[in-house]
């Protein structure tokens, strides 16, 4: 292992057994998360894979690369990968798993063998996923519309509806042992409303996963059933409806998006007050929000159906709904930037990408009030439009907190530190990367470009836009693979990591880095309040930089 | 709750040593049965929306198609159904009972009681595998070449003026029609049928599956009137099981029984 360069070390999670059977069958909430972080990324590149081959196909206006059944399965593997695979599970499974006990002052969560049976069950389906992929894909659209899911489609929807119907039960019960541990698990002193805001929104994304995901599940298992076993139910030639099939996909899938970004803000919200050096502003309605989030989030997801028939005074009430929901993100968004006015504000490379998340969350959530305009909604509808919207919200909101979460909580995990110039720069490629692939997708679809189109050889003005974001696409592409490179660089050669190089408050920064199995040597009794930044000291390459 | 513990020195195993089933996450008993009890509560809330879905369904197509319903519904057995939720609320007492003996200490009393809900359990699961089967002799299942027009699983002759045949039987267009439809509609009903039966009997052999072991725990002695989590646990899922169904019994078999006119 990387640690072996220290030779006299404390006893830590990651040292404190050797061998493969070890990680296999721990049952320690870090190690489980390091299986995750590894998992993820993989389904992450095969994910990214399928992007690659997208914006190479839209480079040019013909469709000359790919054929239109590929590109079909192309842009289907992308996001149902990125999306079930790799959004869902990702901050909760991986940051969430190694932080919530010990930001509650617990020894692990309080279901440590269904956490590992979770990354089983996880395997399992992205297994099952990848067979689906290899014996030749499916082709619906991460959506998996009814009747062409049910009836048309002659690729392999059932294998890939399995697959995210098991992924389904993994993220259950990540949510099942999260709501779990924060009611149960807190340290003496742990009150509400001292747990740190990551607690917080970590809590509103696992009620959001456990409400919202077997709903899916039993869309999918029925979409499964209509194809193997004839059933009626979605098809409309056996008397079924589709806009049912709609409304119980959305039901979960709109939530969902606030399980990706739930997440996100959990970690912007650590960050944000660290390095403002402040309290953070507002700490009730900050926690209160996500709350609210999750709540309003159950109610908006006919705001997808606008154009598929539902009634108009349904439409309506849907709309207003959606304008609602957006009211908590924006509560989110001013506290964050009231912390940091006149904070003792630094750059580090956590910090960049907060900060890169609150301004393209914004851009997101905003165009999303415009998408959730009736008049709009119908000018613009499936175009290119909604594409960039939905991925500043899912690549800018959510990627952008992982990063940024991956990066704070570096030296925490892996007990070294990453090289700081190096962050920075990926962080800033990144959000370069980032808004040159999408911000032109905006004027495309503004101007009319269909998603899910292949060949636009009869607009050739769309062209330029395209070379743009093909081009965004490969810098972004180096600005992921740089963190790889270097974090896993660090393992080996980085500089060993304080126990609290920040200087930040929160529990898991007052055990060692990489903290030792059971978390604390002697379980915390908590008397303060979260974000005690007045009386934390300035971090040493902070006091250095000044 | 937890203060003095010191942790990360000792094992794992040897933590609570004196408490072999207290796990060495947790504090006390109290912390652990606390958190078990309130993850199986949740969980059963993730069942809830989890049958949801299809209940939804079934009550947007139940007002939709509601004659189709009620007549295909009529075609459901009602003696086996109600014999059939006999069973299984007989089931819900024993694992009741066996709670309560486990809260007396009474290890033979337990033990009986949870054989018994093996054995009420299965019969539910056997009488049920009955019914399916005479649903697949009339044509009944989508899957198999479905039909409730003629035929052994005729739908139309007992139910003529609730389907609205008797005013379209003149006319040999709109009767064929009519026909089609209620083919179409009914097969709606029996889908939704089998998709909710079906999740619930597999839910119900998940838990004969979960008392074999809790039968076997309480026959190995492991329960006390102190610690019985486990069988308490696996008790509110029984429950929750048996509540599914006591809503599917009057949804799917009582749709419209008065008297055919």
């Amino acid at each position: 292992m990387a640690t072996t360069a220290v030779s006299v070390e404390k006893k830590n999670y990651i040292n404190a057994e050797y061998g493969i059977r070890s990680w296999l069958f721990t049952t320690d909430h870090k190690r489980i998360a390091l299986l995750y972080i590894i998992s993820i990324t993989a389904m992450f590149f095969i994910g990214g894979f399928f992007a690659l081959l997208i914006r190479l196909e839209l480079l040019t206006p013909a469709g000359d690369l790919l054929t239109a059944d590929m590109y079909n399965k192309a842009f289907s593997m992308h996001g149902q990968i990125m999306v079930f695979f790799f959004l869902v599970p990702s901050i909760p499974a991986t940051l969430g798993n190694f932080l919530i006990p010990m930001m509650v002052g617990a020894k692990d969560l309080a279901f440590p063998r269904i956490n590992l049976l979770s990354w089983y069950i996880y395997i399992a389906a992205a297994a099952l996923y990848l067979w689906c992929l290899a014996s030749g894909g499916v082709d619906t659209g991460w959506t998996f519309y009814t009747p062409f899911s049910s009836q048309f489609s002659n690729t392999h929807v059932v294998e890939a509806a399995l697959a995210i119907f098991i992924a389904g039960f993994s993220s259950i019960l990540t949510g099942l042992n999260f709501v779990v541990t924060v009611h149960r698990m807190r340290a003496p002193g742990m009150t509400w409303s001292r747990l740190p805001l990551f607690v917080w929104s970590h809590y509103a994304t696992s009620i959001i996963m456990l409400l919202g995901t077997p709903v899916i599940a039993i869309t999918l298992v029925l979409v499964a059933l209509e194809r193997t076993l004839n059933l009626g139910i979605f098809d409309p030639t056996r008397g079924g409806d589709p806009v049912l099939f709609q409304h119980l996909f959305w039901f979960y899938s709109h939530p969902a998006v606030y399980i990706m970004i739930l997440p996100s803000m959990a970690v912007i919200s650590e960050i944000v007050p660290c390095f403002s050096r402040k309290r953070v502003f507002g700490y009730n309605f900050v926690a209160m929000s996500s709350i609210a989030i999750a709540a309003i989030g159950f109610l908006v997801w006919a705001h997808h159906m606008f154009v598929a028939g539902i009634s108009v005074y349904a439409a309506l009430v849907f709309s207003f709904l959606t304008f609602l929901v957006a009211v908590p993100s924006a509560i989110k968004v001013f506290n964050w930037t009231a912390t940091m006015y006149k904070g003792s504000v630094s750059f580090s490379t956590p910090m960049l990408y907060a900060m890169g998340f609150i301004g393209l969350f914004t851009i997101g959530g905003l165009t999303g009030v415009f998408l959730g305009t009736l008049g709009v909604d119908v000018h613009v509808h499936d175009t290119y439009f909604v594409i960039a919207h939905f991925h500043y919200v899912m690549v800018g909101g959510a990627v952008l907190g992982f990063l940024g979460g991956m990066h704070f909580w570096w030296p925490k995990i892996s007990g070294r530190m990453y090289p700081e110039s190096w962050g920075r720069l990926a962080a800033i490629i990144v959000f370069i990367g980032f808004n040159l692939t999408f911000f032109p997708q905006f004027i495309l679809g503004y101007v009319g470009m269909p998603r899910r189109y292949w060949d636009y050889s009869h607009m050739p003005e769309w062209q330029a836009l395209n070379v743009l974001s093909t081009a965004g696409a490969s810098i972004l592409a180096v600005g992921y693979l740089l963190p790889m490179v270097y974090l896993l660089w660090s393992l080996r050669y980085g500089k060993p990591a304080p126990d609290n190089p920040w200087q930040a408050t929160g529990l898991e920064w007052r055990t060692a880095s990489p903290p030792p199995t059971f978390n604390f040597d002697e379980i915390p009794e908590v008397t303060w309040e979260a974000y005690e930044y007045e009386k934390m000291p300035l971090p040493e390459e902070v006091t250095l930089e000044r | 709750m937890s203060d003095s513990h010191t942790i990360g020195e000792a094992p794992l195993a040897v933590e609570h040593a004196d408490r072999p089933e207290l796990r060495h996450h947790f504090a006390d008993v109290e912390q652990q049965r606390n958190a078990a009890t309130l993850g199986m509560w949740w969980f059963l809330g993730t069942e809830i929306m989890f049958f949801g879905g299809m209940f939804c369904a079934y009550l947007i197509y139940r007002r939709w198609y509601f004659p189709e319903f009620a007549a295909a519904s009529r075609s459901l057995s009602l003696p086996i159904g109600t014999f059939n939720t006999t069973v299984l609320i007989c089931s819900s007492l024993t694992v009741a009972m066996s709670v309560r003996a486990a809260q007396l200490g009474n290890r033979k009393m337990q033990v009986r009681m949870l054989l018994l809900t093996l054995v009420f359990g299965l019969a539910f699961l056997g009488i049920k595998t009955k019914e399916w089967s005479d649903k697949y002799r009339e044509h009944h299942i989508p899957t198999f070449d479905y039909n409730v027009v003629g035929g052994e699983g005729d739908l139309i002759q007992e139910n003529k003026h609730l389907l609205g045949i008797d005013k379209v039987e003149n006319d040999p267009v709109k009767l064929r029609a009519r026909e089609a439809e209620i083919q179409q509609h009914t097969k709606v009903f029996y889908s939704l049928y089998f998709a909710l039966t079906g999740m619930h009997a597999i839910h119900m052999l998940i838990g004969v599956g979960l008392f074999g072991v809790v039968t076997w725990m309480a026959h190995k002695g492991r329960f006390t009137p102190e610690y019985h989590t486990p069988l308490e646990i696996a008790g509110l899922y029984w429950h929750f099981v048996d509540i599914v169904w006591i809503y599917l019994f009057p949804l799917l078999y009582l749709i419209d029984r008065k008297p055919i006119s």
